[in-house]
């Protein structure tokens, strides 16, 4: 194996998002004082190119596009073992959605160059369009297996057998390279960091890249990249819908009876 | 002055918590059933780096320091203090090997506690009381090129869960009598003794350790013969006291976090008890406390990584985080009403392990004395 590229998104905190307000002017999330965290399937993704680093050999890059505040979520991933990083920022980037995020980091990808692997969670737990790494695979005009739910190492052939979730199953793939997969956490356990981690990570390099170093077309990148547009965003109340049943206790139990068949909770 | 933590701390701060939510809680109710440590997470906690954390480098530790140790140990209190009651002793053991051991004693002992092969244990409490050092009973003879103990230790946490124990065993008179030595488990005479049903830190193990003519080779002294108190001494107020009041500092987080959640969550008077004055001034007096006692306590182990002398400060730190991990656990339950006795609720869990921190590791009179004394020093004549 030569080199991983595995792509991370710092993401607000879940254990914060009551805290979590909305913008009506820009229909965007307020996340000031919200701290950030690895996005929790791109751990599984790390982890995953640790483990075929481990078995393999090859280096481990992380790939991100945010703002500098980012580093201290990166700077976790190189604790965790990742052997350096590429943070891809620039205020032209903002506003980018997963169109315009999937070419600024196709371009990343690019930059790093030499990789036999593009990892990626399958969503972010605040944006959760699930549509990056097709759109980077396509990108990059490489095959693309998402809802990774296996992995295993090179065969001798020089493949990698990939167990992909399908609606009603799992199907066994074989992939050469380059590929672009995205995992589910079925995948496997993330590694807790470990101190000496920790301690590594703090002369491992992130490089800090622009749109002057990647290039990409300003049509492409940002909100004149970006073909999404936000309509509107409103917080869903969540209530418990009551209803109350009448009648004598058989007739109650018989409604009841009716209602749970009507859930499908039981099958007729 | 500064008194933020480094990108460093916060980071290892954030990952022994995820280690902590992520691993601890299921083994709970079994802990506080049977009164057992979860051995099997022993090994999980070696790799991540909690049981070699001030150990060097070259005998398989991490040698973070103190301040993080302290990190660690809170952080892990304040999800299960019984987790950081069973590590700081076991730090005790590293602690006291690393000052006063041998390089073979090092060599062979310290990178098996890194690893989590074992549990380390100090033993100096002899049933006539861990106070009176010098009072102890348990005895250790030299004949020829062995030392013969006798006597029993008691109240000691990990006693039945490590392969050997550092013990501390009478050799002569007064301060100079007494002597620590490495006891191998096995080693003819030396046996396990009951077991302790605490109501407190329950998943802690504490019991007795009996040495019935219990033959110990020469080379298992640890320093010179005489040099017992000092390591005693040394290893408790240095790194027993730190750690009994990290403990008490997590059982503290986990108390103001606790009592905060159900004084938002609880509602009468069709508001949240939290609107209430009564209630704020709870919260206010735990939050006050809390922080108090984080800067006592890293202070302290700051002082420790800078080599500076810290004995009057750690004895402060001990002794006022266990008392404020009570006082504020009971301030909790008070805010919980009765839900706050059930056992439900985990406050009264804190409030029970935050008595048992009181007497461990040394009461707090023991240590009054000492900072009675710096307190002292300046007005002598």
């Amino acid at each position: 194996m030569n080199r991983i590229i595995v792509c991370m998104k710092p993401v607000p905190d879940p254990k914060h998002w009551d805290k979590v307000s909305m913008d009506p002017e820009t229909k965007t999330l307020k996340r000031e004082g919200i701290p950030s965290v690895m996005n929790p399937l791109d751990k599984h993704a790390l982890e995953a190119a640790l483990a075929l680093r481990e078995s393999h050999g090859g280096e481990v890059v992380l790939l991100s596009m945010a703002p500098p505040f980012a580093k201290t979520t990166i700077r976790e991933g190189l604790a965790m073992g990742a052997d350096r990083a590429v943070l891809l920022s620039d205020r032209v980037f903002a506003g980018s959605d997963s169109l315009a995020t999937a070419e600024i980091l196709a371009a990343g990808c690019r930059w790093i160059g030499d990789f036999d692997i593009v990892l990626c969670g399958n969503l972010s737990i605040d944006g959760s369009t699930a549509q990056l790494c097709s759109q980077l695979a396509e990108m990059l005009d490489l095959p693309n297996v998402m809802h990774v739910t296996g992995l295993e190492g090179t065969a001798a052939d020089g493949t990698l057998t990939i167990i992909q979730k399908i609606e009603n199953g799992y199907v066994t793939l074989a992939s050469g390279f380059p590929v672009v997969l995205s995992v589910r956490k079925e995948l496997n356990k993330p590694r807790y960091i470990p101190f000496t981690g920790i301690l590594a990570a703090e002369s491992k390099e992130i490089t800090m890249l622009s749109n002057t170093d990647l290039c990409v077309g300003p049509e492409c990148i940002g909100l004149a990249g970006s073909p999404t547009k936000m309509a509107g965003l409103e917080l869903r109340k969540f209530e418990r819908r009551k209803e109350k049943l009448e009648g004598t206790v058989d007739d109650i139990v018989k409604k009841l009876v009716e209602k749970i068949y009507q859930c499908g909770v039981i099958e007729c | 002055m500064e008194f933020a933590f480094t990108e460093r701390e916060e980071m290892l701060r954030k990952a022994v918590r995820e280690f902590a939510e992520g691993e601890i809680p299921p083994k709970m109710d079994a802990m506080e059933e049977t009164g057992e440590f979860p051995m099997d997470l022993l090994k999980p906690m070696a790799q991540v780096g909690i049981t070699g954390i001030i150990t060097p480098p070259e005998f398989g530790g991490v040698g973070m320091g103190y301040v993080a140790r302290t990190i660690v140990l809170e952080e892990l209190g304040r999800v299960c203090a019984a987790f950081p009651m069973a590590l700081q002793v076991h730090h005790m053991a590293c602690a006291s090997l690393s000052d006063f051991g041998t390089d073979e004693q090092k060599k062979k002992y310290l990178p098996a506690l890194a690893a989590g092969e074992t549990m380390g244990v100090v033993a100096v409490t002899d049933p006539s009381g861990g106070s009176d050092l010098v009072g102890t009973k348990t005895s250790a003879q030299l004949k020829g090129d062995t030392y013969i103990l006798n006597g029993r230790k008691c109240f000691i946490t990990n006693s039945h869960l490590s392969d050997f124990w550092i013990v501390i065993a009478k050799t002569g008179e007064g301060a100079k009598g007494l002597s620590a030595f490495i006891i191998d488990k096995d080693t003819p005479g030396a046996k396990l003794g009951r077991k302790e049903n605490k109501f407190g830190l329950r998943g802690a193990n504490t019991g007795e350790l009996v040495f019935d003519n219990c033959e110990v080779a020469k080379e298992n002294l640890i320093g010179q013969e005489g040099q017992g108190l000092t390591v005693a001494l040394k290893t408790i107020s240095e790194t027993g006291r730190t750690g009994m009041a990290a403990t008490a500092l997590g059982i503290l987080q986990a108390v103001y976090e606790e009592a905060g959640k159900f004084a938002n969550e609880r509602v009468l008077y069709g508001k949240p008890i939290s609107t209430l004055q009564a209630i704020q001034f709870h919260m206010a007096e735990i939050y006050t406390q809390l922080d108090i006692c984080r800067l006592l306590n890293y202070r302290a182990n700051w002082m420790k990584d800078q080599n500076m002398r810290c004995d009057t400060e750690t004895g402060m730190a001990k002794y006022y985080t266990c008392n404020a991990a009570v006082d504020a656990a009971k301030k909790a339950i008070e805010i919980h009403g009765s839900y706050g006795i059930m056992k439900e609720y985990a406050v009264q869990r804190l409030f029970r392990d935050a008595m048992v921190t009181v007497p461990a590791g040394g009461t707090a009179e023991v240590a009054k004395v000492g900072i009675g004394r710096a307190a002292l020093a300046p007005f002598k004549k």
